[in-house]
């Protein structure tokens, strides 16, 4: 175990900012991309539905 | 299977067949990411020792080089797949080029941000204009410019071919900066990995970089799938097994 205290485990003997920079922002654009990913399916399912149904309404109202 | 009971490849080259398929993966290559990465990060903050010259600023090595190992890696796919669309016209093979270039881009992103972090305290500058940090910055230029020129032309066959020769133009750049660090003097270190050295570093570390990198492998997978499948519902929207498959759940 190199850690002693969570104090210790946070400064990163005083590369904190450099360490913890580097992982939070790898963190937060993986989830980033994850969420965006989760966001892309359902607007591009919703804006199939709307696509159809109007697609629907003009061939109805062609007939 | 085919009709004569043989397993084929072919099978899966359609996006009817694939949309399926990329969505009973997905899942369990995206566990795989997280219990990797979760064993990575405990290797890399618990494991490894602290490095005897660089203290702890080196532990941003566990996300640094994977990271960019995936951004070459995954353009070699992209232009694999874009080659592939261009002389075979298979469109399946364009789509998932076009879905692996954002999570190519966004490991490139991380490779120059963690190469940034890792510089300051240990060249005691965030950036310089050498061959390596160069070459990596270009690579990407490219994924956006990939992304950027397919988004820009409206016919979508088009867009795929203009796309495919961009990339497979781009190929260039993965040699260039993978030898960066033998061609020209730089301040970037050598190769962290080599076949033909012994290891350069404690082994602990290295298995730590390597788990990481898996883990990072089985997530582009994950998101690639995932945006493929995105992909294939907008392009093929006018098929009636799209129809049936956003019917069925909106």
């Amino acid at each position: 175990m190199n850690w002693h205290s969570w104090s210790e485990f946070l400064s990163m003997g005083g590369y904190a900012l450099y360490v913890w920079g580097s992982y939070v922002v790898t963190l937060v654009v993986l989830v980033g991309e994850i969420v965006a990913l989760v966001m892309r399916r359902r607007g591009v399912i919703e804006r199939l539905a709307t696509f159809y149904a109007a697609r629907r309404r003009n061939h109805e109202a062609e007939a | 299977m085919t009709k004569s009971g043989r397993f084929s490849w072919f099978l899966f080259s359609s996006p009817q067949t694939f949309y399926p398929l990329a969505g009973t993966l997905q899942p369990w290559f995206g566990a795989l990411a997280f219990l990797l990465c979760a064993v990575g990060m405990y290797i890399s903050f618990f494991v490894a020792p602290t490095d005897a010259q660089q203290g702890e600023a080196y532990r941003i090595i566990f996300i640094h080089v994977p990271a960019a190992w995936m951004s070459m890696f995954l353009y070699l796919v992209m232009g694999f797949w874009s080659g592939v669309g261009l002389v075979l016209n298979t469109r399946l093979s364009s789509m998932v080029a076009t879905a692996l270039a954002p999570t190519g881009a966004l490991f490139t992103f991380i490779a120059l941000w963690t190469g940034a972090l890792w510089g300051k305290p240990t060249w005691g500058t965030w950036w310089v204009w050498d061959a390596r940090l160069t070459s990596e910055l270009i690579l990407l230029f490219l994924y956006i410019g990939f992304m950027a020129l397919q988004a820009a032309i409206d016919d979508q066959r088009r867009a795929d071919k203009a796309g495919a020769v961009l990339a497979l133009v781009g190929v260039i750049n993965i040699p260039i900066i993978y030898f960066s660090v033998q061609w020209w003097s730089t301040l970037h270190q050598g190769a962290s990995v080599s076949m033909k050295s012994a290891p350069s570093m404690a082994a602990t570390m290295l298995i730590g970089m390597l788990i990481m990198a898996l883990g990072f492998w089985m997530y582009s997978i994950a998101a690639v799938l995932a945006r493929v499948r995105c992909v294939i519902l907008e392009r093929e929207r006018n098929t009636e097994w799209v129809m049936e498959e956003v019917g069925g759940q909106a």
